[in-house]
């Protein structure tokens, strides 16, 4: 029984949030860019909204809804501003998605609260310097001393990492090492722990307005109950935390793809060369028409995805698969919107060229192209 | 504080409207239906007044085919406690029978206090219902309004509404009163997500139009409907000295175009 129709929640879903980010983000979207400016304001605003803990149970503070609905929510968010999609994405199923699915009752009840409403953030510190997609390689350890771990090391690029209203980070770690194996476990270190430095990141080419943190841990010492879950498991949560991940990146190369294309029509329709506007020239209408094609294409695969993971079902090749197709999917359709655009595509008075800088992370983050590529031929038996 | 709020759902406003085969109406499969913009106004101030009330309820009701139950939803998302469908099936309503209906809904529910409503809805933009459920629950009633502030007693308002010439008059009402809402009144909150999944609990009643209206007809047939006619590209005058165009321009104004 095949059914394309959504839920009256998920329409009005759709709808609030769209009219949200048309009201409330579009207007600074591209000046918090510009100045590289972490919006406090969006946040508190994302946060009365519902935006945080959209998937987690209302008895822990969330939404309790389906993936769906969320990965709705990230794809109305970056057809107008990848930033505040990326903030909210990261969050959800970066920041809020461990403590929820691996923490302790105790530690649910203590950090939760706060991060469903947006009142305070939390970074998932994975990648090292010299440990990104092969993330099993990571140096930085753990080392349980009288009851306490002591965290050595760095990590990079960790999205809510250094807000100000960051409330802490979870670090995955090497918590020993036995016989030559290397047993990884995920622990939570609050913001102003001792020996626990944040810098934020600048003068990224993408995602300007989200926080991007180097984290430093020096002889950092926090209680043994601030592993997460169980020790050794690691690796297998970072794993379980991906897969799910790789929807709400899929959703950002959707909305973007679907917002530059919307750019690209409406100024095709505008822009007038050898009397007659752009768009009733073939080879810009072709343009057009493969971009709508395409995006339509990947929103089923995307959908298709959720569907199964809120069915219960095996997700992952289909997640990667979404991952990898709608960031592609992205990359080509802000490509030809910049085309369409001509030089003033170029211009950042214009969104397209923010819709086509925005685009580059997604084929590099959570696992870049060649990593899903690898994911889903492992999946097909290779 | 029983607060009502009139709803309509209506075509997008950027719908491109087609008009059926046989003229009596406008196509709607395929047309976006969304909450008439002015009622979203009438919808925060009702929150809004029952929160500055410190208590009450918020009733939607709104009259239309099945698909209506969508803007009633939305308001309760935004905060409403309950609504009220009237299905009009089989009914051509005109904006006399829309009145007698609200009303006689409204009387049925009973005890209503304040009720808002958009000034007028942007589909038909008859902008008439208000002043006749005013009439017929013989109440008063306050259009184009801009400002309400709930009284310090409780029972009345201070509502100011707008009037030509960019002047303002402010009226001092006790209750019950019905208000139409205008632009500026306030700026409508968003159904938060938490909000759009309490919405489906909330209780939901639903009328038959045809029973609340009993023997009265509509006074208005709708026979034949017709796009505009597509607006003529406009004229630029050029080439001539400024003195000479000024000349021509007025005598345009005065003889084609006749607003002056
Ligand atoms: C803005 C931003 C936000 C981020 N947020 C977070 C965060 O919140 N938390 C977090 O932990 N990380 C975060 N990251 C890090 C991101 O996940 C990594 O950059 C990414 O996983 C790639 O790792 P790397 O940069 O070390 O590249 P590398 O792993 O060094 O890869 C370099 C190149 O080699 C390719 N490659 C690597 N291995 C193979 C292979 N086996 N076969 C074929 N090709 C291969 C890669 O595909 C890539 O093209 C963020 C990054 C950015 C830029």
């Amino acid at each position: 029984m095949l059914s394309y129709d959504l839920t009256p929640e998920q329409d009005m879903l759709r709808k609030t949030i769209r009219d949200f980010a048309e009201r409330e983000i579009k207007p600074i979207a591209q000046k918090i860019d510009e100045k590289e400016e972490f919006s406090y304001d969006l946040v508190a605003k994302m946060g009365s909204l519902g935006l945080f803990g959209m998937t987690i149970s209302p008895s822990h503070g969330g939404q309790g809804l389906d993936y769906l609905s969320y990965v709705i929510a990230i794809e109305e968010l970056a057809r107008v501003d990848a930033c505040q999609a990326a903030t909210v994405a990261a969050e959800n199923s970066l920041g809020i998605g461990p403590i929820y699915h691996f923490g302790t009752e105790e530690q649910k009840q203590k950090y939760l609260p706060d991060l469903c409403t947006g009142k305070t953030l939390w970074g998932f510190g994975l990648t090292e310097p010299d440990a990104g997609s092969d993330a099993g390689g990571s140096k930085t350890r753990a080392e349980l001393k009288n009851g306490q771990w002591v965290i050595n090391g760095s990590k990079i690029f960790i999205t809510n990492g250094a807000s100000r209203i960051t409330a802490g980070v979870t670090v995955q770690a090497v918590s020993s090492t036995q016989d030559g194996k290397r047993e990884i476990s995920c622990i939570l270190v609050p913001a102003g722990t001792a020996g626990f430095t944040a810098r934020e990141m600048h003068h990224k080419m993408t995602w300007r307005s989200t926080n991007t943190a180097e984290l430093y841990f020096d002889n950092v010492t926090v209680p043994e109950s601030n592993l997460l879950g169980r020790r050794g498991d690691g690796f297998r949560q970072m794993l379980a935390t991906l897969d799910s991940g790789r929807l709400g990146i899929a959703a950002m190369g959707l909305g973007g793809a679907q917002g530059a294309f919307e750019a690209a029509l409406s100024y095709s329709k505008e822009r007038k060369t050898f009397g007659m506007p752009i768009s009733r020239h073939q080879a810009i209408a072709f343009k057009l028409a493969d971009m709508a094609m395409e995006i339509e294409a990947a929103r089923n695969l995307l959908y298709k995805a959720c569907w199964l993971k809120d069915q219960g079902r095996p997700f992952k090749k289909e997640a990667a698969m979404a991952k990898l197709y709608c960031s592609e999917v992205m990359k080509r359709v802000t490509d030809h919107a910049v085309q369409i655009h001509g030089g003033y595509g170029l211009m950042e008075e214009y969104p397209v060229a923010k819709f086509y800088r925005d685009q580059r992370l997604l084929e590099i983050g959570e696992g870049t192209s060649e990593i899903q590529r690898i994911v889903i031929s492992r999946e097909l038996g290779c | 504080m029983k607060i009502a709020v009139l709803v309509k759902q209506v075509p997008d406003t950027e719908t491109k409207i087609r008009i059926k085969g046989d003229s009596s109406g406008i196509e709607t499969d395929g047309i976006k239906f969304v909450v008439n913009p002015y009622d979203e106004y009438a919808i925060e101030e009702a929150i809004k007044t029952k929160e500055k009330n410190g208590g009450g309820e918020v009733i939607v009701v709104s009259m239309g085919p099945a698909r209506t139950v969508e803007s009633i939803r939305t308001a309760l998302a935004m905060g409403a406690d309950r609504g009220i469908h009237i299905d009009d099936a089989g009914l051509q309503a005109d904006s006399h029978v829309t009145a007698k209906i609200l009303a006689a809904a409204l009387q049925k529910e009973g005890g209503v206090e304040v009720i808002f409503c958009g000034k007028q809805a942007i589909d038909g933009d008859c902008s008439q219902v208000v002043q006749g459920v005013a009439e017929l629950l013989g109440i008063s009633q306050v259009m184009i309004a801009v400002k309400f502030d709930l009284r310090e007693d409780k029972k009345g308002a201070l509502i100011q509404r707008r009037i030509g010439g960019g002047s303002q008059e402010v009226y001092d009402v006790s209750f019950p009163v019905i208000v139409g809402a205008e632009k500026g009144l306030n700026t409508p909150r968003f159904a938060s997500l938490p909000g759009i999944m309490k919405a489906k609990t909330k209780p939901l009643a639903v009328l038959k139009a045809a029973e609340l209206l009993g023997e009265s007809k509509p006074r208005v047939s709708f026979v034949n409907y017709r796009l505009p006619p597509e607006r003529k590209a406009g004229k630029i005058l050029q080439g001539q000295e400024p003195a000479q165009m000024a000349a021509e321009l007025v005598k345009l104004l005065r003889e084609e175009a006749k607003v002056i």
